[in-house]
């Protein structure tokens, strides 16, 4: 099993190809559908007009399927499927008497690279876990911290502390009821506000959360401490749900939570480590070094931002 | 002040860099008297460490005068003589507490490429690149030191630098290498690689009750001093058609008790022109990040039921090494970066009872601006180099 940075980049990576195959599918369909005489001649096949047209329907199904549904599996799954056929289509063409073998060359080795693409992008969309509904970013981290869980829990019920280790967080204003104001950096040197409540409090081992309505920022966490195996120190889990803000400027502001939230509480979690074992955090930053800069912007600022 | 930075292959230059500032409150700001070039310096100057930025301040070998400390440091006082070790530790977290500081899970800031490298972050180190938390190094006028408190040694004034100035790193490593070995009365201790941790190695096989000790190298001025100081029987693998053969001629055909690996990822081998031309080759393609001829050697020759020790740097990943001896013939293998603050006390009192003087391997002693002559000095063995301390 790979580091949950890994999940993340894969699965970046996974919507990115099964959003490209959709519109490849889409795009191949159209032209199948409205100029299937060209595209035979362009693949030096055989003239049959409606067994392409029925092939673009196939593809242009497969492409929706892929671009709309929640689950990419049983698309991709269809689109191998479709390739094989295709693949099949052209082999026999080659006996086909006004076939032209050298384009049916080239137009097989295209399809045979495509499918490699599908198989690969169904085997892993299969093996990994199913996004929890669109729009919704679902994540938990843990970490084993060597400090009694009332210490850890005192720490973050303390919400005007976070800001110290939450590394995007500006600040926190606790107010009564279980309510608190947030302030963090948002996308180009804005700020987002929301407000949140507690929505499940037991002492010494859960604090769950909630946005309220009409903030920048619509989600729900709770951080849970445990007593780790064999005695070693407290185990923190922190699960958190985001959702796609609506609007344009939502648009904007999930773009950013998008491009790491998962990273961002990993990376919160450590700086929450070191702070409460060693009472500071690692930190390079104000260095000397022999360029302007004390840290690298590639190696050090996006690792820990 | 000034500081040895690295800008790229075999490119190091003395700049006047901005002076360290407390920036956390168990830092301590350190003016250096002695700091040294450590072989692993080498694998930097060679290019063979990633995630290093052009103006990465160096070296990990350091001591000095302690001359400002932060609010929550209580153990250091301005003016304390100390040698800093160069795991970068807390202290306080589940590895630190059980004497694993090379492990800390605290001073990595850049932990989370480490763990996409090698599945988990170790320690954080002095100039050792941005996967190993990018901390400006000790070849410079200053450094600052965080966790002060716990990284440090203080030194008595009736010891000279030269004595002491190793507790940073190679002795406790040369130590610790033949610790792992877990030696026993009767055996025999092969050492790959006599530069300076070989060295160290080779010296603390006998403290450690090795009843011979043989070593590999292809420097005659090594062996040699390997020989005369370390009373160890020498291989040139050179002068020799197969080590493993050799060693086994030399055994009784059961091959060392202990090996330890002291050469790391950039072995040489002009007798193994085959497998030297085979790794660089895949290196510089990227296909193997490591050069692993003496650890092959290791796991050949190593008699069964051994242990083998690996002290020697190693970066990622290592193609065609013989694990099927490993298993088949029941060897340990132990390794790791040293977890050096366990031994700077022990250690140190060793040289006050003069049962071992660090300062044996020295060489060359050079200014601090002269560090990029002393790392081309050291790096081609010019002039029989064997360890260069550099001077503020």
């Amino acid at each position: 099993m790979g580091t949950a940075l890994q999940r993340f980049v894969a699965k970046e990576n996974r919507e990115r190809v099964v959003t490209g195959l959709g519109w490849f599918s889409i795009g191949l369909g159209l032209a199948e559908l409205l100029m299937p005489r060209t595209l035979s001649r362009l693949v030096g096949a055989p003239r049959k007009p409606l067994l392409i047209r029925a092939l673009g329907v196939r593809e242009i199904a497969a492409g929706v399927g892929l671009l709309t549904q929640p689950k990419p599996a049983p698309w991709l799954k269809a689109r191998v499927a479709g390739d094989a056929m295709d693949l099949g289509l052209l082999g026999a063409a080659f006996f086909a008497e006004d076939s032209r073998p050298a384009r049916l060359a080239i137009a097989s080795t295209a399809v045979a690279g495509v499918t490699a693409m599908d198989v690969l992008a169904a085997q892993d969309a299969a093996s990994g876990t199913p996004p929890s509904g669109r729009g919704v970013v679902h994540f938990e981290h843990s970490i084993i911290i060597n400090r009694p869980a009332e210490e850890l829990y005192r720490c973050w019920r303390n919400f005007e502390e976070l800001p110290r280790f939450m590394n995007h967080v500006i600040r926190v204003q606790a107010s009564e009821g279980g309510r608190s104001h947030w302030v963090a950096k948002g996308p180009a040197g804005t700020t987002l506000h929301w407000d949140a409540e507690i929505i499940n409090d037991h002492v010494n081992e859960l604090i769950a959360w909630r946005s309220l309505p009409d903030g920048d920022v619509d989600h729900a966490g709770s951080v849970r401490f445990q007593p780790a195996r064999g005695g070693r120190g407290t185990l923190v889990r922190v699960e958190m749900q985001y959702r796609a803000p609506a609007g344009a400027a939502g648009a904007k502001i999930a773009r950013f939570l998008g491009q790491s939230p998962e990273k961002q509480v990993w990376v919160d979690l450590h700086r929450f480590k070191q702070w409460v074992e060693t009472g500071e955090i690692a930190r390079t930053e104000g260095q000397s070094a022999g360029r302007p800069r004390s840290t690298s912007r590639k190696y050090d600022d996006l690792v820990r931002a | 002040m000034k500081a040895n930075c690295w800008y790229g292959k075999h490119d190091m230059r003395v700049e006047e860099v901005p002076d360290p500032e407390i920036l956390n409150p168990h830092d301590a700001i350190v003016k250096i008297t002695s700091t040294a070039i450590c072989g692993s310096d080498l694998h930097m100057y060679d290019g063979f460490i990633p995630a290093m930025e052009k103006g990465d301040i160096v070296g990990h070998e350091f001591m000095g005068e302690v001359v400002e400390v932060g609010s929550e440091v209580k153990k250091v006082k301005v003016g304390d003589r100390i040698v800093v070790p160069f795991p970068i530790s807390c202290g306080q977290c589940f590895f630190c507490q059980k004497g694993m500081f090379s492990l800390c899970e605290n001073s990595n800031p850049n932990a989370a490429e480490a763990e996409l490298l090698w599945g988990h972050s170790p320690a954080g180190l002095y100039g050792y690149s941005h996967l190993l938390g990018g901390y400006a190094g000790g070849q410079a006028e200053y450094a600052r030191v965080p966790f002060a408190d716990v990284d440090h040694v203080k030194i008595p004034d009736d010891l000279s630098d030269e004595q002491v100035l190793f507790l940073s790193d190679i002795f406790p490593t040369g130590y610790i290498a033949a610790e792992n070995c877990d030696i026993e009365p009767g055996d025999t201790v092969a050492v790959w690689g006599c530069g300076p941790v070989g060295q160290f190695a080779i010296q603390s096989a006998r403290l450690l009750g090795a009843d011979s000790v043989i070593a590999i190298d292809q420097i005659p001025e090594r062996l040699r001093l390997a020989k005369e100081k370390g009373g160890a029987e020498t291989i040139n693998y050179n002068e020799v058609d197969s080590v493993v053969e050799t060693l086994r001629e030399m055994t009784g055909g059961r091959g060392p008790d202990r090996c330890i690996d002291a050469v790391g990822m950039e072995a040489n081998g002009h007798a193994h022109a085959g497998q030297f031309t085979y790794d660089r080759l895949k290196q510089a393609l990227m296909l193997e990040t490591d050069r692993p001829i003496a650890l092959r050697e290791c796991m050949l020759s190593c008699r069964n039921g051994g242990t083998i020790s690996v002290p020697g740097v190693y970066g990622g990943f290592l193609d065609k090494l013989p694990f099927g001896a490993v298993m088949n013939r029941a060897i340990t293998i132990k390794t790791g970066q040293t977890h050096v603050q366990r031994y700077l006390q022990p250690l140190l009192e060793r040289v006050q009872k003069k049962e071992i003087d660090p300062s044996f391997v020295i060489t060359h002693r050079m200014k601090l601006e002269e560090a990029p002559r002393a790392y081309e000095i050291f790096k081609n063995k010019l002039d029989e180099c064997i360890k260069v301390v550099l001077k503020p």
